[in-house]
């Protein structure tokens, strides 16, 4: 995929291209609003990141507020130091994707770029979903794994909706909580995790292979055997 | 007897040359502006300390131009008191004599119906005879003005037009007079002069005129002294808040307006100043109580960062122990960025700038899913998670909050209750509140440490060994606080009950102001998705 991270601070901007690059992703790289907006107005990527406190005149929210408004809908992740709820509604109103806050875990900024790239992607909505031989039927809400069918908690079956939604990609522990639950602060209990050790008792524990894997400091990746 | 007569001129005498004693009396006794006046005597003593200073720089004071106020606003009613005064006096006493004058011409015309021109000079001589004042004034005269009787030498040349009084000059045994006539005509072509001398009420009002200049130089002393009472009272009140405040600049925070106990506005406005120096300065106590905490709860993460780095660094012998050593200072880091989140939080609650996110919610589900999420993570601790909620408690306020409160509270109970133990949670109405409250069995809080849980950084001696930072209780009284509500914390014996009470919203709440209720649900559009 083809990145741009427009962010002034050379340590941290070197960390994350070179971090997206060992993940295998095409990076840009803007020190400055203005050049940023050049890049990102004139080149296509697949996806932004974003820092708000930029030099050069032009600072995200602007930069971004430029770019929506020539209909450019490159998906943006805001990458800031500022981390009110005000700040963040006010990223998230200007027309970002996402929101996460310094000091950041490149794991968790790694999953939600990926996510946030990949989301535009889908093509009509999607009634079934696949992975190996899990199959989710969202209409007839059915889990089956190998002809097998799985009963699962309504709960369960949104982790797993996620979980398949984000198939191949790292979802992290946050993504989960504010995907499936919705809340948006980390409860200190590990909640997350036993609800993913249930929903694997039911999905991997029956079978000869797994699919929820997890992936250390990061969260979890479900995806089959084979890919 | 006879008068001379001088043709007087008509002009500025022409109104109020007489004065009534009567009316005197009223004018120079003690009346109640005389009082007022010496009321204010004493009070001029302390005059004003008016330092050198540049005109412009005077005028700048507000205590300055308040005294001018106040000096302008006495002349003023002063001179309006003056001028009623006055007008009521003259006038009145002009009017009375007219009234005289007529009324004796009436009479005088009666006798001459009766008898004609012999019995109205006989009238005239004998009231003449018996006037003892001796202020009467009577002329007869032919048609040519020659006289026929009365005390008038001859007819004054200014009088001209009949039933219309004229002023008149006299020179008189004592002296000079002042008289006030009107001419009648009476047939067959005689006229009659009838008239008052006025010299006494004219003595009276001049009295009253010097009587009323005295008053105005009073006045303006007593305003010039007044002025300067005001001004002086007014710099003193504001010296003792302007001192106060230099002090509490300086950085004495014990410091506080002195009160003059008379309970008026400046009273008030010590008060106020008062009430906000306290609410400052348990500001600043709080900031320095985070300030100190944060200093010395910190510390020990990030020596031990350092330490496991430093050392990873001197004596790790192999790539992997360098590894290790990183990823342990990360989560270490990672746990005070944790820290500062939740401080940051807290302080973002406490600052309040969050209530335009309120709206009101029915906290039942909430409650569900917070049980729903944390049930499975209960279960695998060994422990009971039991909720008893109503099917519906609406509330007002913001519902992310509520939800990050009643999860503290959810992962305090979890973190101490001893395995196999129930960890309760229940919802209900209790009056004007909804209340929420989580009981674990745990080995709660001493009751003289309760006031000090929801401090940041507490710690209680028992979960000295459990992972945390002291900040839970300390977000969820932040949440309660702006919500107007509060976080009781009971014993449970054995245990703690921690309560969330919220002040309700919903049937009751929404009949007793409905307006409000319906414009609330408007406020927040669709700020869940954006957070």
């Amino acid at each position: 995929m083809r990145i741009l991270v427009v962010e002034d601070d050379k340590d941290v901007a070197g960390f994350v291209v070179r971090g997206l690059r060992e993940a295998g992703h095409v990076v840009e790289h803007a020190g400055n609003g203005r050049d940023g907006l050049f890049m990102a107005a004139s080149e296509s990527f697949d996806a932004v990141i974003l820092d708000r406190m930029l030099p050069g005149g032009v600072d995200g929210l602007r930069l971004l507020e430029t770019l929506r408004a020539q209909k450019n809908a490159v998906p943006v992740l805001f990458l800031s130091a500022l981390a009110e709820v005000d700040d963040r509604v006010k990223g998230l109103r200007a027309g970002g994707d996402d929101y996460l806050t310094k000091p950041f875990a490149f794991s968790e900024l790694l999953a939600r770029v990926e996510a946030l790239a990949r989301r535009g992607k889908g093509d009509g909505p999607i009634t079934r979903l696949q992975v190996g031989d899990l199959e989710l039927d969202l209409l007839s809400r059915q889990v089956k794994r190998a002809g097998q069918k799985i009963d699962l908690q309504p709960r369960e079956f949104r982790l797993l909706e996620y979980l398949m939604r984000h198939a191949g990609q790292v979802v992290t522990r946050t993504m989960l909580l504010e995907g499936v639950w919705d809340y948006h602060f980390d409860p200190q209990t590990n909640v997350i995790d036993v609800h993913v050790s249930r929903l694997r008792q039911k999905v991997d524990k029956p079978f000869p292979s797994q699919l929820i894997h997890t992936v250390r400091n990061a969260g979890y990746m479900l995806k089959a055997e084979a890919a | 007897m006879n008068i001379v007569t001088r043709p007087g001129p008509a002009g500025p005498d022409h109104d109020g040359e007489a004065a009534h004693v009567e009316a005197l009396g009223v004018a120079l006794g003690p009346g109640p502006d005389a009082e007022r006046l010496d009321d204010a005597k004493p009070a001029a003593a302390p005059a004003a300390r008016r330092g050198p200073r540049g005109s412009a720089a005077v005028l700048r004071s507000a205590g300055v131009r308040f005294a001018i106020v106040y000096a302008l606003l006495l002349a003023l009613s002063t001179a309006a008191l003056a001028s009623f005064l006055w007008w009521a006096t003259a006038g009145l006493l002009d009017r009375q004599t007219e009234a005289a004058i007529r009324a004796d011409a009436q009479g005088l015309y009666e006798r001459w119906t009766e008898g004609f021109l012999p019995s109205l000079i006989m009238t005239i001589d004998e009231r003449l005879n018996e006037n003892v004042d001796d202020d009467a004034i009577y002329l007869v005269t032919d048609d040519h003005y020659h006289k026929l009787a009365g005390n008038l030498p001859f007819w004054p040349a200014t009088v001209t037009q009949p039933d219309t009084p004229y002023p008149l000059e006299l020179l008189r045994a004592g002296g000079k007079s002042v008289a006030r006539v009107e001419a009648f005509d009476l047939p067959g072509g005689f006229h009659l002069l009838v008239g008052r001398d006025v010299r006494v009420r004219a003595q009276l009002r001049s009295m009253l005129t010097d009587a009323l200049l005295w008053a105005l130089v009073v006045v303006t002393v007593m305003g010039i002294a007044g002025a300067a009472v005001v001004r002086s009272m007014f710099r003193r009140t504001l010296a003792h808040v302007s001192e106060t405040s230099a002090a509490i600049a300086a950085g004495d925070f014990s410091r506080r307006v002195p009160l003059v106990g008379r309970g008026d506005e400046f009273d008030l406005m010590a008060e106020t100043i008062n009430v906000m120096l306290d609410r400052i300065e348990k500001l600043m106590d709080g900031v320095r109580q985070v300030s100190n905490a944060i200093a010395h709860d910190l510390r020990t993460p990030i020596t031990r960062a350092r330490a496991r780095l430093e050392d990873a660094a001197l004596h790790a012998d192999s790539e992997a122990e360098l590894h290790a050593a990183i990823e342990r200072a990360t989560a270490d880091l990672d746990g005070i960025v944790a820290v500062f989140h939740a401080l940051l939080r807290i302080a973002e609650i406490e600052a309040g700038s969050r209530r335009s996110a309120f709206c009101s919610f029915d906290v039942a589900p909430v409650l569900a899913d917070l049980i729903d999420l944390y049930g499975a993570a209960a279960e695998e601790k060994g422990l009971r998670l039991t909720a008893d909620a109503p099917p519906r408690l609406p509330l007002y306020g913001d519902r992310d909050m509520i939800q990050q409160a009643v999860a503290n509270l959810l992962d305090n109970a979890m973190k101490f209750s001893p395995s196999g133990s129930a960890v309760r949670v229940q919802a209900g109405v209790a009056g004007a509140w909804a209340e929420i409250s989580v009981t674990d069995a745990g080995p709660g809080i001493p009751e003289a440490e309760r006031n000090r849980a929801v401090e940041r950084f507490y710690r209680g001696e028992t979960s000295r060994n459990t992972p945390g930072a002291g900040l839970g209780l300390a977000l969820v009284q932040a949440v309660a606080t702006l919500h107007g509500g509060e976080l009781v914390l009971s014993d449970a014996a054995p245990g703690l009950m921690a309560t969330l009470r919220l002040p309700r919203d919903g049937e009751g709440a929404s009949a007793a102001q409905p307006a409000p209720a319906q414009a609330r649900v408007v406020l927040p559009e669709g700020h869940n998705d954006l957070r």
